[in-house]
């Protein structure tokens, strides 16, 4: 009795925060719990008609078709080939490039060379893209380079063998000063004494940089390295089709691109929505398996 | 505080200096050539070979070409009121839900924190979103770029940090003014935020700039393609035949490569312009990210 009545006042006095909430919630409901919700139909035969609910139970039955795929083993080894080119080169690239940052003196110098090295992150992908495809097309930048030093042509987006690297490449070009920023403020909230006290020992910048800048910046490392391993198979889609074409589709092809064929240009709902759910649930226990041994290994976690 | 350098340490910092040069002509060179491109004589340019460091010949026709082709206008249209609409209602929406959870006496406030969060995690993914959209009869209107992305779950926990960082003391005497949380919340708390409102600004009007793959998805007419989607079938597909409708024949092919530069800079041209005096902003709200984590 006297906690409904507080409750009560509570909602009167504090009317307007609560009036503020409900569009927020409604908008969670609606665009993001809606999906969640819409996921059902992976065990379904969809039918527009008889909506998410109304459409027959169908079990594993998509998940059972989408293992026994012929291009099942492509998709999964395109998918974990290029995120773990990400994590071997695109991922240490601003760790490598924030230690070097750190090492100049000339302040300004620095400055202009940081205000360049970010400018890519706002360029969008489409423009990219665009840029990767004509450079390193047949008759392109890259090739009129090539055959200057003797070489022939190189056909960069017929052959499968290139598209890995041009894709990784390209993310380290328009993502390496992006991502150093973070490592940078890591490295800012180093406690500068450290630094005295190393020089005082005798410490050159090189023993500087492996024995406190390095283990200082640890943790962010460690948590970023988690969420990439988490985030490992969800490649994305939305720059691979820009670039890939069928040609490549041997190395290119990852489960995602193969989501938005069947799914978006195929309307084959219920079977491409259980694709995805697939990638989801894989990469949520990586996310967890990363997490749990990092957690052993170095005390270092996301939670 | 001078500190003596061994060689392998000046060695180094000369290696370092050139490296950074190095880096620093690798990531402007690309807009540099495409520049200069774009400004030279489309025949001379087709049969040029090897790095470009000053245009060959001068030509304003691809720019022409571009300016009078009407996907590319429309296009610029379409983006602009995409930008400026999308980024009302995440600025509204996401303000709202700031403002309401930084609030220290809410009920189900941490509830609500961790009906946020889980959207972090988890999603419904591509297909479902798909369905949703249709479901809800926004396919092919321009609502449906609109509202999905309302609210940036990360930009909001940023938002709700900034406005818990400010002193209760300010909007008490508002308070017994007989202020409520309406006027608290336009009239002292989002003028005290400016700095993290600009960061919010920036991020998501950038975004809605350069997104193109919920356009793909959800338009079909294409009087409504904003323009990363016009783009994209002229960069990628190769489209440039509609523009070339005046050129001579054997000129087609050769104009055809500056209009894709000349494209590129045009749409490209407001966030290079612009870039230089924003991107400390957008630093800061990086470091204010990278603090929080």
């Amino acid at each position: 009795m006297h906690k409904r009545s507080l409750i009560k006042r509570d909602l009167v006095r504090n009317r307007h925060i609560y009036l503020m909430l409900v569009p927020v919630l409604v908008y969670y409901g609606i665009f993001h719990y809606g999906p969640m919700y819409g996921l059902l139909i992976a065990f379904k035969d969809y039918g527009m008609a008889d909506g998410v609910w109304g459409s027959p139970w169908v079990g594993l039955t998509h998940f059972q078709n989408f293992f026994e795929n012929p291009y099942f083993w492509r998709l999964l080894r395109n998918t974990l080939t290029i995120s773990l080119y990400e994590l071997l080169f695109a991922f240490p690239a601003p760790i490598i490039l924030a230690l070097l940052l750190n090492e100049l003196r000339v302040v300004m110098f620095k400055r202009v060379v940081q205000t360049i090295s970010y400018l890519p992150h706002f360029i969008s992908i489409v423009v990219v893209a665009g840029m990767m495809v004509d450079f390193f097309a047949r008759d392109g930048l890259i090739n009129s380079i090539v055959s200057f030093f003797g070489y022939e042509p190189i056909a960069f987006w017929q052959e499968s063998g290139w598209f890995r690297s041009l894709y990784v490449s390209s993310g380290i070009w328009q993502g390496i000063g992006w991502g150093s920023i973070i490592y940078l403020a890591a490295m800012s909230s180093i406690d500068p004494t450290l630094y005295d006290a190393a020089r005082i020992d005798g410490a050159g910048r090189w023993k500087q940089t492996l024995n406190i800048t390095i283990p200082g910046i640890m943790p962010t490392i460690v948590i970023l390295f988690i969420l990439n391993v988490g985030s490992m198979l969800a490649v994305g889609s939305e720059k691979i089709i820009l670039l890939y074409n069928p040609l490549t589709y041997e190395t290119a092809d990852v489960i995602s691109t193969y989501v938005y064929r069947k799914g978006i240009l195929g309307a084959d709902f219920g079977y491409s929505a259980a694709v995805g759910l697939f990638n989801s649930v894989i990469s949520f226990i990586l996310l967890i398996l990363a997490n749990t041994i990092s957690k052993r290994v170095s005390e270092h976690k996301l939670w | 505080m001078t500190y003596k350098r061994s060689t392998g340490e000046k060695v180094f910092a000369c290696f370092n200096v050139c490296f950074m040069i190095l880096l620093c002509f690798a990531t402007l060179y690309p807009f540099i050539y495409i520049l200069f491109a774009s400004l030279s004589n489309p025949a001379e340019i087709a049969s040029y070979r090897g790095l470009l460091f000053l245009p060959q010949g001068f030509s304003l026709d691809a720019y022409k070409a571009v300016i009078e082709n009407p996907m590319v206008m429309t296009g610029y249209r379409n983006t602009l009121l995409y930008v400026v609409g999308g980024t009302l209602i995440n600025l509204f929406m996401t303000t709202l839900g700031a403002y309401a959870l930084s609030r220290p006496h809410v009920y189900f406030k941490n509830h609500i924190m961790l009906v946020i969060v889980i959207t972090m995690v988890f999603s419904g993914g591509l297909i479902p979103s798909f369905l949703l959209i249709n479901n809800l009869g926004m396919l092919n209107t321009p609502w449906a770029l609109l509202l999905p992305g309302a609210i940036n779950s990360f930009n909001l926990i940023i938002m709700r940090t900034a406005f818990q960082s400010i002193p209760v003391s300010l909007e008490e005497s508002a308070r017994i003014d007989g202020a409520n949380d309406w006027t608290i919340m336009t009239r002292i708390i989002i003028p005290l935020s400016m700095p993290v409102i600009a960061v919010m600004i920036l991020w998501y009007a950038v975004g809605h700039w350069n997104s193109y793959f919920n356009a793909l998805i959800y338009l079909r007419d294409r009087e409504l393609f904003p323009l990363q989607l016009v783009l994209r079938e002229i960069l990628i597909s190769n489209s440039t035949d509609n523009m070339m409708t005046g050129a001579a024949t054997g000129d087609r092919m050769d104009i055809g490569i500056t209009i894709k530069y000349a494209t590129i800079i045009v749409s490209t041209l407001p966030i290079l312009v612009l870039y230089p005096f924003l991107q400390k902003y957008f630093v800061h709200g990086v470091m204010i990210g990278a603090l929080k984590e």
